[in-house]
């Protein structure tokens, strides 16, 4: 057993809260050789990260090893002093954390942080280490890898960052590095870019990694063996072959599941039928910088339009426009055939309440003070006038559309509410007004897969009853083929792309719907190479350029 | 740069719009104030004629918008005016041969300034290292040591620690003078031993606030992800700290750095007086207690002129400190 590098037993590790621990991870045990990557996979609150982290024999504030030993080639990181850890981390064991941008300290350069740890750990000199630093960039197919380094964090784009920190976890050439969800945050085609040159680098030093992340389609591309997470406990440990074919347990087969939830088409739109939402030709820009360009399209009544695109493509800001919170400079909305004041301000009251927005981060949409009746009654009462038990009989109904027991819920605070049912309450609040139009901006992007998909079906299920039109804002196109009725593609604010889904799903499409579309992992263990060997190694590194 | 440059513009101009607002405030205050110069100076048995003859010559009987826009131009100028108290009457009022509030506050500013500087010198680095240790030892008997020892020197009165100050260190263990009675041509040396005593005084007053926003602001970035980076490539804590926290707290820590420094020049007539500190604070009281407006209105635009000055060298600072702001996009 001379190649075993890491081996786990029995851990188990416990919060605080209130005073009292709880367990949140239940006796795991975790093998991995030399070389090796293992997946590590499940919802949020699956104790991924903190198996991850403990890995390293590191706990969060408030979080402790309770029992087990992590044996990290001969030392027990859970009993070795803080001085014998220190000697480790960083020199032999490395984190990529989920967010680059948040991770690397903004008041340093790029370069002073990649060199930190090979000087400190007198792996290195600076000038060695800067020069390796350099190489690293060239090998992870950074632009301009001789001056990138000597730039600021907030100077690179988040997909840059993010592969300057691998390059900064292999400052030191470890054998172990932790990827803790390293391309959750960044745009599909984007993460093309960082997973191929994770996994290039990584076989090139042959380090063993373990990834985490929640997304199986990218593990199966990542992991040679994965293991699956639940609530703590471990589900099952498989290569990723047979783990992806033949998965044992039914809670495994029901992630796996997730991804083919697709609703039955609708018939197409009766043609010279009015449309309840009509962007038409509209331009905006933001002070002088100019976001919008003579993007149109309609939405039915009934129906779904999901608008894609990467971030900073402009599609928030036709929400924006929609909704009147950025009058446009050019162009009119139009809302069942009637044009709409720019200004939301200038719009009478009824305009407004047809017109509602469900947010992506619940979290931060909800007011924490505020119990959930206090939440939905808000809208309910001033849209609809209602009052006393009246109100409450509204909102009532409003938690059992949401699928949400009433009495049970009533009272609560946001704070204790799981992200899925949070979500939920944003939709409540956003049909207590009782719209025609719903903006639902990247609503499922923040959440976990199964609970993502339960909130599709909740708002296919609501679309059905109460006959509401969406538009969809989302980067995910998953999400587009579960739920979309229409695409409209966008591009630095321009639409490059649109019609039926399932017109759009089908080639030609233009370029850029192109390489969305074959940018979104698949659940086969060969996609990302057979991928790269299409588009042929250079390509990316050209993608990368262009986005300079 | 230009960014930067801008802001920094854009304050400067907003610093001096501040302190026109200020002088207004400061001209009609100082004018609300009861009684005034010639009643003093007369005594009560003064006849009417006589207080009005006094006001005319000072010029008292203008209206008082006439009498701001004259200290307006006169300041501008460079001009203060002349102290009340300090006219020359055989001279003709108002001639040659008084003392220019400037010729009566200079000397006294300077000692001031001196103090200040002095006190300054040993509290910004005793209060950021003590804040900096306190973070790395949080919650140790360190930490906890630090922070009742500063704030209960912080709640005291500042004429208690003098006095304590003056027992150990001047009485019990003769090693300072317990009179800071300085004057001009004093040899720095000499200048430096008898302002130890005060500007201890006023240390101990104002490192309790440097040192716990240290603290504070440290603790507070302990939880960024960036700190946890620091950790997990096996840096020392006291790395982890001084490296990657102190630069990004350094807005928070300057700007309370500059409230005290303002706050140790307007602010300490009290160890002034105990330690017979010839400084700025003891001349506004006295010019106050006599009504000398011309005095007085220079020392409040004296005072205004300072905090808007330190705070807008505080935002300065804080704004050079963001490297976002230095190095745009």
């Amino acid at each position: 057993m001379t190649d075993q590098l890491l081996k786990i037993r029995g851990l188990k590790i416990e919060g605080r809260s209130d005073e009292t621990w709880n367990p949140i991870i239940n006796g795991v045990d975790l093998d991995l050789k030399k070389g090796e990557v293992l997946g590590l996979i499940g919802e949020s609150g699956a104790g991924k990260s903190t198996i991850g982290l403990a890995a390293m024999g590191f706990t969060r504030d408030g979080v402790r090893i309770s029992e087990g030993s992590v044996v990290f080639d001969g030392v027990d990181l859970v009993t070795a002093s803080a001085k014998v850890k220190r000697g480790l981390l960083g020199k032999r064991i490395a984190y990529v954390a989920q967010s680059a941008a948040a991770s690397f300290n903004p008041a340093h350069r790029i370069i002073d942080q990649h060199t930190e740890a090979p000087t400190q750990h007198h792996v290195m000199s600076r000038a060695e280490s800067t020069a390796d630093g350099i190489e690293l960039y060239r090998k992870l197919r950074l632009p301009d890898p001789e001056n990138i380094g000597f730039r600021y964090p907030h100077q690179v784009s988040g997909g840059q960052l993010q592969r300057a920190m691998t390059a900064m976890a292999m400052s030191c050439r470890p054998d172990l590095i932790i990827f803790d969800e390293p391309t959750t945050a960044l745009d599909v085609t984007t993460q093309i870019e960082v997973l191929a040159a994770i996994r290039e680098i990584v076989e090139e030093y042959d380090t063993a990694a373990i990834y985490i992340t929640h997304d199986l389609a990218v593990v199966a591309q990542m992991a040679d063996t994965i293991k699956v997470l639940l609530r703590g406990d471990e589900v099952e440990e498989a290569d990723t072959r047979t783990m992806l074919s033949a998965p044992t347990q039914d809670y495994t087969k029901s992630l796996w599941a997730v991804r083919s939830f697709e609703r039955p088409r609708k018939p197409a739109v009766v043609s010279g039928a009015v449309p309840v939402v009509s962007v038409r030709k509209i331009q905006a820009s933001y002070g002088k910088i100019k976001v919008l360009h003579d993007v149109s399209f309609d939405i039915h009544a009934g129906r779904t339009v999901a608008v894609v695109g990467e971030s900073g493509s402009g599609k928030s800001t036709v929400a924006r426009c929609i909704t009147g919170l950025l009058p446009p400079s050019v162009g009119e909305i139009a809302f069942d055939g009637d044009v709409l004041p720019g200004d939301y301000r200038k719009r009478p009251k009824d305009q407004l309440r047809q017109a509602q927005m469900i947010y992506q981060m619940a979290d931060t949409a909800l007011n924490p003070r505020k119990t959930i009746g206090q939440i939905i009654g808000r809208p309910v009462q001033f849209y609809t006038g209602l009052t006393g038990s009246d109100r409450r009989r509204r909102v009532d109904e409003l938690l059992n559309q949401i699928e949400l027991e009433p009495s049970e819920y009533f009272n609560r605070l946001p704070s204790e509410l799981s992200g899925g049912q949070k979500q939920r309450i944003g939709i409540a609040r956003a049909l207590a007004a009782e719209p025609k139009f719903i903006i639902c901006d990247e609503v499922t992007s923040a959440l976990d897969q199964l609970v993502a998909e339960g909130i599709l079906r909740l708002l296919a299920d609501l679309q059905d009853k109460l006959g509401l039109s969406y538009m969809f804002i989302t980067h995910d196109l998953a999400t587009v083929r579960a739920i979309a009725d229409e695409v409209v593609v966008m591009k630095e604010g321009r639409v490059v792309e649109q019609g039926e889904k399932t017109a759009m799903f089908l080639p030609p499409h233009h370029a850029y719907t192109d390489l969305l579309l074959s940018s979104v992992p698949e659940m086969d263990p060969d996609w990302l190479d057979n991928l790269l060997t299409e588009r042929g190694i250079d390509n990316i590194g050209d993608a990368a350029v262009d986005k300079m | 740069m230009d960014t930067v440059l801008r802001i920094i513009l854009q304050r400067l101009a907003l610093g001096l719009v501040t302190l026109l607002v200020v002088s207004i405030v400061i001209f009609v205050a100082v004018n609300l104030l009861p009684g005034d110069f010639a009643e003093l100076i007369l005594g009560q048995g003064s006849t009417p004629e006589a207080v009005a003859s006094i006001r005319r010559d000072l010029g008292l009987d203008q209206p008082m918008v006439a009498r701001y826009f004259q200290w307006l131009s006169g300041m501008v100028t460079g001009d203060l005016g002349t102290s009340f108290a300090q006219l020359n009457f055989q001279t003709n009022l108002g001639g040659a041969g008084g003392v220019t509030v400037i010729e009566q506050i200079a000397p006294r500013f300077s000692n001031t300034l001196f103090l200040a500087g002095v006190t300054a010198m040993i509290a910004v680095p005793i209060s950021l290292i003590l804040g900096v240790l306190a973070a790395l030892y949080r919650n140790s008997a360190f930490d906890k040591a630090t922070n009742i020892f500063t704030l209960s020197s912080v709640s005291s009165p500042e004429f208690f620690m003098a006095y304590l100050l003056i027992l150990f260190l001047a009485v019990l263990n003769p090693i300072l003078p317990s009179l800071s009675n300085i004057y001009d041509g004093m040899a720095f040396s000499d200048r430096l031993n008898k302002s130890l005593l005060p500007a201890l005084t006023l240390t101990l007053v104002v490192m309790a606030q440097m040192m716990r926003m240290t603290r504070a602001a440290i603790i507070n970035l302990l939880a960024s992800p960036y700190i946890e980076m620091a950790r997990l490539k096996g840096i020392s804590p006291i790395r982890v700290i001084v490296r990657h926290a102190l630069p990004n707290a350094l807005a928070p820590i300057i700007t309370v750095i500059a409230l005290n420094l303002a706050y140790l020049i307007t602010g300490v007539v009290v160890v002034e007086v105990v330690f017979v500190y010839p400084g700025i604070g003891q001349l506004f009281v006295d010019s106050v207690k006599i009504r000398d407006i011309p005095v007085v209105q220079a020392c409040c635009l004296i005072f205004a002129a300072a905090y808007i000055l330190l705070n807008l060298t505080a935002d300065i600072l804080a704004i050079i400190s963001n490297p976002r702001l230095r190095h745009p996009k």
